[in-house]
């Protein structure tokens, strides 16, 4: 039985408290995950952006040895790291949840392979969706690819373990998956760092039978594949990752894995915890040693019911999901009334919070502070270079837009509502041809447009263009290349020329890569998306041709740092007729100031909307005064004179 | 304190109000004073005008980092609204000091929903100690908006485990190691806060 070194300091973790303060870092669980690898000697290390996961490279990119980069997409990073661990380098690839559909490709084979040095995959999921399109459990990925699975439930865990997977994958010869959440990627707590020790790069070798999985050689990788799996499970049993929280009060006893450990510690300190650091495989005998002490067991996972679908098919009475909720966090307040309730005690009336995101509708009981509060949706930035773009597509009628992942996907929210589709990353493109393809008779004469960033274009997109010409769609694509990751804070990327250490690299020439894309050169525009008749000029022309075309948008995101901010604008009031008009942009610097109603002569009802900029946000951009037929907006400066 | 002696500290406002600058600072002075910190970071939508909270809970042992509805001890708005969407994460003899300047979303300037008339006072009237007091303006009167974050931190000095003078100095050694031309101006923000408060 392989022992992990390093195992002694991971259990201690949740039981250590005050260290002298120079031993004590006060770091976010992405930023110990990067300085974990570090210090286990990690060579090489990759990702794409994507929350909450995006800050574990931007942290390494930090060391200067260790090689680090941002990749095109996920499948790409994991690829880069499967080739390093098998030149010897221990490797890292991190992504958010979604990510690893994305890389599971490469890591359902990677798993028949092994490894060489050390690799492992770190992926943080979106536990209660504060920023992504679904809420998935990458616990499954450890069960669908027959690798284990690693789970802190803290920055300080996520520092030890991630240096521990390094070590399982060597003795194992398999990928590790370290799975985090929102929880631990994004909450600070204490750390207690050490120093790097560098590993001798082993080199690689070649070895036809294990590296080329072809059908002959696969066949026989399975077989050593269960076999590990076995291995894993005997470890899983013997490893102090799994250890027994001792709890004198027997009514109810827990499983849990990753933070919902500290949630169960907060809400019952007396009750006895099975701590799963080690989640898959699971040590089954540790389980059913627990499940005789207590009354009763309580499995409490974050997010599927993984754990508790294995215990009860070995025959171990559990609850799980009957009591807990199948989403979002588990945190003490969600915990004990189902424990309480399960328990046979009174439940107090929970305490109940205003949703900042959605707005509050249908019937309350009491009266809560805050209940009918207006919500405080995100938005789009002042100035965004997008803005112009919903603008004009919330004007022009007889299209369905496809849309995507980024910033631009705030266009389906107020006041544009002009977004049909979000899927996921790169699917605007395909989406976009079978709309056009299946399109019924009645839409005969419907434009399909399709909307996609720069940096998801390069993610996932370009195949689905290359689908729509080869396939001779009929869709008018809006590529909108503001030279950022908009969405997760600004990342660079092929599209801006920059690496991830802010090294000039390859910028992209997107017109190029389009027309080799197969797009005609007639029916690729650059076009600037401050300049709203040019593009609605662009979008009338393009949509009518019936062939694929391309309308790409050549203005920064406002938060790069070349962004060059101008004198702000203001509205002259007595000029301003109310019409409303710039407020269809959605820049968040214009602000209503008085509303009025107005009795047209036909005794029609008018609502007028007089306006103002706040001119401490305004950047100048010079957008706005574009859609006010009455010139009321006007530079800062002819208004004072 | 709540039980366990864990100190539970909400600040909320929304992007770019420096939520999370003065999250960071009191975490870091509960660390200076061997405490056992965890703060969440709500990243990402914060440049976009979304809402952002942190939780700060600081004591022997912080176990799960999330406060919990009605656990919170002090809640630090810096924005009305903002306050009163988060107000019942408060225990029952929890304070609130909320900076009264109103920031109102596109979805409150377009006219799709109404901003309240009195946030404070529906605070208020939920039976929760609040005090309330225009930060943004005493920042401005010291001529720089960016302050406000000084100002709600001195305006909550006296309500924590450790004394005004502690936080006092972490933030002005914060500025004296980053910025040294600002720290008396953010001497006299914090000071201008406690008075404000009337804790001094
Ligand atoms: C598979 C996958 N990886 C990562 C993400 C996170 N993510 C969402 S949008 C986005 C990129 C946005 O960049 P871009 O397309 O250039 O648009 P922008 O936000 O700049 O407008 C990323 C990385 C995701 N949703 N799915
Ligand atoms: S981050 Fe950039 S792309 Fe995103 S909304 Fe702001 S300006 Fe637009
Ligand atoms: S010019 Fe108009 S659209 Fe541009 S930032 Fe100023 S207010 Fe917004
Ligand atoms: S478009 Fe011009 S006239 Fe119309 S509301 Fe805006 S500023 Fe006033």
């Amino acid at each position: 039985m392989p022992e992990c070194s390093g195992v002694k300091e991971v259990i201690k973790l949740n039981q250590v408290t005050a260290k002298p303060a120079a031993e004590r870092r006060f770091m976010s669980g992405n930023e110990a995950v990067a300085r974990g690898a570090w210090e286990a000697g990690c060579q090489v290390i990759t990702a794409y952006p994507g929350t909450p996961a995006t800050e574990i490279l931007e942290y390494a990119g930090q060391y200067e040895d260790m090689y680090s980069e941002w990749s095109v997409n996920e499948k790409v990073s994991l690829e880069v790291a499967i080739g390093a661990s098998l030149a010897g380098s221990r490797s890292l690839c991190a992504m958010k949840h979604v990510g690893l559909n994305v890389a599971s490709d490469a890591l359902m084979t990677q798993t028949l392979v092994g490894v060489k040095g050390g690799l492992v995959v770190a992926v943080a999921d979106d536990v209660g969706l504060s920023s992504s399109q679904n809420e998935q459990d990458s616990r499954n990925w450890g069960r669908f690819a027959n690798v284990p699975v690693l789970e802190p439930s803290d920055a300080q865990e996520a520092y030890q373990m991630v240096q521990h997977a390094f070590e399982l994958s060597e003795q194992f010869d398999t990928p590790v998956i370290l799975r985090l959440t929102t929880r631990i990627c994004h909450v600070k707590a204490v750390v207690s760092p050490g120093e790097r020790r560098e590993n001798e790069v082993a080199g690689f070798e070649k070895d036809m039978a294990k590296y080329v999985m072809v059908p002959g050689n696969a066949k026989k990788r399975i077989p050593v594949m269960f076999e590990r799996l076995e291995e894993l499970r005997r470890h899983s049993e013997a490893s102090e990752l799994n250890y027994l929280h001792p709890g004198s009060d027997q009514r109810v006893g827990f499983i849990t894995s990753g933070p919902t450990f500290l949630h169960v510690l907060e809400s019952y300190p007396n009750a006895p915890a099975l701590k799963l650091g080690l989640s898959h495989p699971l040590p089954m005998e540790k389980i059913r040693a627990l499940s005789q002490q207590v009354e009763r067991l309580v499995v409490v996972e974050e997010v599927d019911p993984l754990l508790e679908t294995e215990i009860k098919a070995a025959g171990i009475e559990v609850s799980g999901k009957d009591i807990l909720p199948r989403m979002g966090e588990l945190a003490p307040h969600v915990l004990r009334p189902a424990i309480e309730r399960l328990l046979g005690n009174a439940v107090p009336i929970e305490t109940k919070v205003a949703p900042p995101v959605e707005p509050k509708v249908e019937a309350k009981t009491e009266k809560v502070p805050g209940d009918d509060l207006f919500p405080r949706p995100p938005t789009m930035c002042v100035a965004c270079p997008h803005l112009g773009i919903y603008y004009c597509l919330s004007h022009i009628k007889n299209t369905y837009i496809a849309g995507d992942i980024g910033c631009y996907t705030l266009g389906a929210g107020h006041p544009w509502n002009a977004l049909d589709t979000c899927i996921c990353m790169g699917a605007s493109m395909g989406v976009a041809l079978g709309l056009d393809k299946g399109r019924s008779k009645d839409d005969d004469k419907k434009n399909i447009i399709a909307v996609i960033g720069d940096s998801t274009f390069l993610h996932m997109g370009m195949q689905g263009l290359l689908d729509i010409t080869y396939n001779k769609g009929n869709v008018t694509v809006l590529l909108l290349d503001n030279r950022a990751v908009g969405m997760t804070g600004g990342q660079d990327g092929p599209s801006t020329g920059r690496s991830l250490q802010g090294e000039e690299t390859l910028r992209v020439d997107f017109r190029k890569l389009v027309e080799a894309l197969g797009v005609k050169p007639e029916r690729i525009r650059e076009v600037n998306p401050y300049e709203l008749p040019t593009l609605f000029t662009a979008l009338r022309e393009e949509t009518k041709a019936n062939e694929p075309s391309v309308i790409i948008t050549n203005q920064p995101c406002v938060l790069v740092d070349f962004y060059a901010p101008k004198p702000p604008l203001t509205v002259e009031e007595p000029d301003c007729n109310g019409c409303g008009n710039c407020l269809d942009l959605g820049c968040p610097a214009i602000y209503v100031t008085r509303r009025e109603t107005e009795v047209k002569p036909n005794g029609k009802e008018k609502k007028l909307s007089f306006v103002q900029i706040d001119s401490a946000a305004c950047t100048g951009c010079d957008l706005c005064p574009k859609t006010c037929a009455p010139d009321a907006i006007v530079p800062m400066q002819t208004a004072q004179q | 304190m709540s039980e366990n002696n864990i100190t539970n500290i909400l600040v909320a406002g929304i992007g770019g109000q420096g939520v999370m600058t003065a999250a960071e600072i009191l975490s870091q002075t509960a660390l200076q004073q061997g405490f056992d910190v965890k703060k969440t970071e709500v990243a990402g939508m914060a440049q976009r005008g979304g809402v952002v909270t942190s939780h700060v809970r600081f004591g022997a042992r912080v176990l799960s980092p999330a406060i919990a509805p009605g656990e919170a001890d002090i809640l630090i708005g810096f924005e009305p609204a903002e306050a009163l969407r988060w107000c019942t994460h408060l225990r029952k003899d929890g304070v609130a000091m909320v900076n009264v300047l109103r920031q109102k979303p596109p979805v409150v300037n377009t006219g799709l929903f109404d901003y309240p008339d009195d946030p404070v006072a529906e605070i208020r009237e939920a039976g929760i100690d609040v005090h309330a007091f225009d930060a943004g303006a005493i920042a401005r009167e010291l001529g720089n908006p960016k302050l406000v974050n000084t100002v709600m931190l001195g305006a909550i000095s006296g309500y924590l485990p450790f004394s005004a003078e502690v936080l006092k100095s972490a933030i002005l050694d914060r500025f004296r190691q980053h910025k040294p031309k600002l720290v008396e101006i953010n001497e006299q923000a914090f000071e201008a806060g406690r008075k404000a408060d009337g804790t001094s």
